[in-house]
């Protein structure tokens, strides 16, 4: 009975698979999908190399630092970085002086209340404080933004595949798209030709729809003057920040690896300890 | 226990008669897991997976409750205190991606387990009931696992949470109220995430309760082995330990390095990146996704494309949503019938040649092209390939198993475990 049973279930449900599958493929046929701008035109993120890639992998303190330059002097005037306080900066070579001014000298400051009237008022950050948003809320943001709402950034290497290479690829994608091609040599305009980019948006074929509400931020060289002399290009700027922002989405992760060679060497020992064991063990009996 | 050579617990001391006379618990572990539980001699590596499954479990909970220290169970507040505890607590960060990935690895070693009763047929009489209680466990793992992954509230859980309850929306007239019963409210909010965090909390603890009673199942008839052949005399076993404790002692080092390897070197690996986006009701990602143990059920659930109703007519009967939802839940439901399903005598696949043929060919690639199937965009190439994977799927439990078990002729069976591993006769000592 339990077969009989299992066997009409089976039949119906495979039976209801073949038929969707034969409608999938008359469908396909009949109205074939579509290839679509963003399919054909949006970019995996650059092949870009940093210091704490791979196992062994460390933050390069120079670099977070001028990523952290970089960061305050262009991206937080739209970018909050929510979940970084200023002591944590400490991470990065700074020492407790260093820290303080650092807080102290944001240009955005910490909301408050006047102690005597309760009226909002704001005072300047210190080491305890998360970096203040640029904006008092999202409608601020928004209506600062052409109702684009700038992500928080803390997060942002982690919140999207291949973070650190998709900011990097994002902060140096952004085209001209009269006349832009593809690898296979497609002309965007040509082949779609409503895909044309707002008004209010940028073109940028590393961004998910291809049109991106901020615009190129980091425009050319020497935008910002770097404390230890290195020359401020372009590119070593957007890699310096996605170096700084995978500090601040992953701010343990040098002691994660090291953690994690211990354990590993630890448990290698355990291991092969554990395998004589069982071979001493097991001598005596064939299985 | 069942064999009349198991060794029996002579407790030394006074201190253990005293115990022993009283709450015989030291009587009990050497009897479950000691020297006084016979095993077959011939069990291969795949018979370590569930003490590493048991082993999952430990990391989980103990992860957990430190976790659940720390964490806060607010729509406003899961997700920063998610981060607060990656990046404030004293090695919090190692808690929550042991927790993440001891998750995915508790899910690989008992997808292992399952296929290891799969191939050498444990779920065969008289070993039902251990099997059935190996589903009720998988299915409670499956709902903890869910409400877990809800609980940081970024975008994959919230979305998770929206489409999984929805669910239930797709069964005709009590649907929709039943999952605003499930979810305190319309959508997935503070009366879900709350509800969530406790049953989360809870359920490891029905699941350690159910895997206390599988283990009692077990030591009724004792452990299956790879020949599937009952055991017939002492030659054929060896007691548990401290055989089989160093070996499961192995393969847990084995076990714990990819585990380590993965939660200190590629953290988020299996996860998704848009859980790293704190929800928001109001965007919806681009591609919702569960996580990938869940993938297969979930390319079952989208296979299902068509109404089934009386053709020419437009009377529908049956939704294709509501089709995806029944065979979702079905294709793991039929796993309790697998016992009367499969009807052949013989347990191992090993003397199952037609058997294993549809086990490698067939089952193996179906489930491998649904997981894959399950994390794609419904394109036409995969929704193709994941309706015939799931059409394979339900044919081979439900038509394919049963007529094989009728039709195949099995190999010869060695006469004894013995026999298998040594090549001489199993002697019975003479009582």
């Amino acid at each position: 009975m339990v077969r009989l049973v299992a066997f009409f279930i089976g039949l119906f449900f495979s039976g209801m698979l073949l038929v969707g599958l034969g409608d999938t493929v008359i469908q396909a046929i009949q109205e074939p999908a579509q290839p679509t701008a963003e399919h054909e035109f949006h970019e995996m993120p650059l092949a870009v190399s940093f210091a704490h890639d791979g196992p062994f992998g460390k933050f390069d303190r120079g670099q977070l630092q001028r990523g952290l330059k970089v960061y305050s002097e262009v991206c937080a005037a739209c970018h909050s970085l929510n979940l970084v306080a200023f002591r944590d900066f400490a991470a990065l070579g700074y020492n407790e002086e260093q820290v303080k001014a650092l807080a102290k000298g944001w240009k955005t400051e910490v909301p408050s209340i006047n102690p005597e009237t309760g009226e909002a008022a704001s005072r300047p950050a210190i080491p305890a404080d998360k970096i203040p948003s640029p904006f008092a809320n999202e409608t601020a943001a928004r209506a600062a933004n052409n109702n684009a709402l700038p992500p928080d950034l803390s997060l942002i290497t982690k919140a999207r595949g291949d973070g650190p290479a998709y900011v990097y690829s994002l902060l140096m994608g952004y085209r001209d798209q009269a006349g832009y091609k593809n690898e296979e040599g497609q002309e965007l305009l040509k082949e779609f030709p409503e895909a044309a980019t707002p008004a209010s948006l940028h073109f940028n074929p590393w961004f998910a729809n291809l049109n991106i509400a901020m615009a190129n931020p980091i425009a050319g060289d020497d935008q910002v003057t770097y404390d230890d002399g290195t020359k401020a290009t372009k590119a070593q700027m957007a890699k310096d920040v996605s170096a700084f922002l995978t500090w601040t989405a992953e701010p343990k992760m040098e002691n994660r690896k090291s953690a994690g060679w211990a354990a590993l060497g630890f448990l290698i020992i355990f291991t092969v300890l554990a395998w004589m064991s069982y071979q001493t063990i097991w001598a005596d009996k064939k299985h | 226990m069942s064999f009349p050579w198991a060794q029996e617990y002579k407790p030394q001391g006074t201190v253990s008669k005293w115990v022993d006379e009283r709450l015989p618990l030291p009587r009990l572990v050497f009897n479950s897991l000691g020297a006084g539980y016979p095993v077959p001699r011939n069990l291969n590596y795949f018979w370590n997976f569930g003490v590493l499954a048991g082993f999952a479990l430990v990391i989980q909970i103990v992860t957990g409750i430190v976790l659940a220290m720390h964490y806060y169970a607010s729509v406003d507040g899961a997700f920063n205190s998610v981060e607060h505890i990656m990046r404030d607590v004293n090695a919090g960060w190692f808690l929550r991606y042991a927790h993440m990935n001891g998750a995915s690895f508790f899910f690989i070693v008992v997808y292992i387990h399952i296929f290891r009763g799969l191939f050498y047929g444990s779920y065969k009489a008289p070993r039902e009931m251990i099997w059935l209680l190996g589903v009720t466990i998988f299915l409670l793992m499956m709902a903890t696992a869910f409400m877990g992954y809800v609980l940081p509230w970024g975008q994959m859980s919230f979305w998770g949470a929206q489409v999984i309850t929805g669910f239930f929306s797709a069964i005709p007239l009590v649907g929709e109220p039943l999952r605003q019963l499930l979810l305190g409210g319309f959508a997935p909010d503070q009366a879900a995430l709350n509800r969530f965090f406790s049953l989360h909390y809870l359920m490891p603890f029905v699941i350690a309760g159910v895997i206390i009673l599988h283990i009692w199942a077990l030591h009724i008839p004792g452990s299956s082995n790879p020949t599937g052949v009952s055991i017939k005399g002492e030659q054929d076993t060896v007691p548990f330990h401290p055989y089989y404790t160093a070996k499961d002692g192995f393969g847990l080092g084995v076990f714990l390095i990819f585990f380590v390897a993965v939660t200190f070197f590629a953290p988020n690996m299996l996860g998704h990146p848009d859980n790293y986006i704190p929800a928001n009701p109001l965007s919806t990602p681009a591609h919702i996704v569960p996580e990938w143990y869940f993938l297969p059920f979930y390319a079952i659930l989208k296979a299902f494309t068509v109404d089934f109703g009386i053709p020419f007519t437009g009377i529908i009967i049956v939704e294709a949503k509501l089709m995806g939802v029944l065979a979702m839940f079905g294709s793991i439901l039929l796993l309790f019938f697998l016992p009367w399903l499969d009807t052949s005598p013989v347990r191992s696949g090993h003397y199952r040649p037609l058997f294993r043929k549809f086990f490698w060919y067939g089952l193996i690639p179906s489930l491998v092209v649904l997981t894959y199937c399950g994390g794609k965009p419904p394109y036409t190439e995969w929704v193709v390939l994941s309706q015939i994977a799931a059409a394979y799927y339900f044919a081979h439990f439900l038509i394919i198993l049963p007529l094989v078990s009728r039709i195949e002729r099995p190999l010869p069976l060695p006469n004894s475990i013995t026999e298998a591993v040594t090549g001489k006769p199993l002697e019975i000592a003479a009582a």
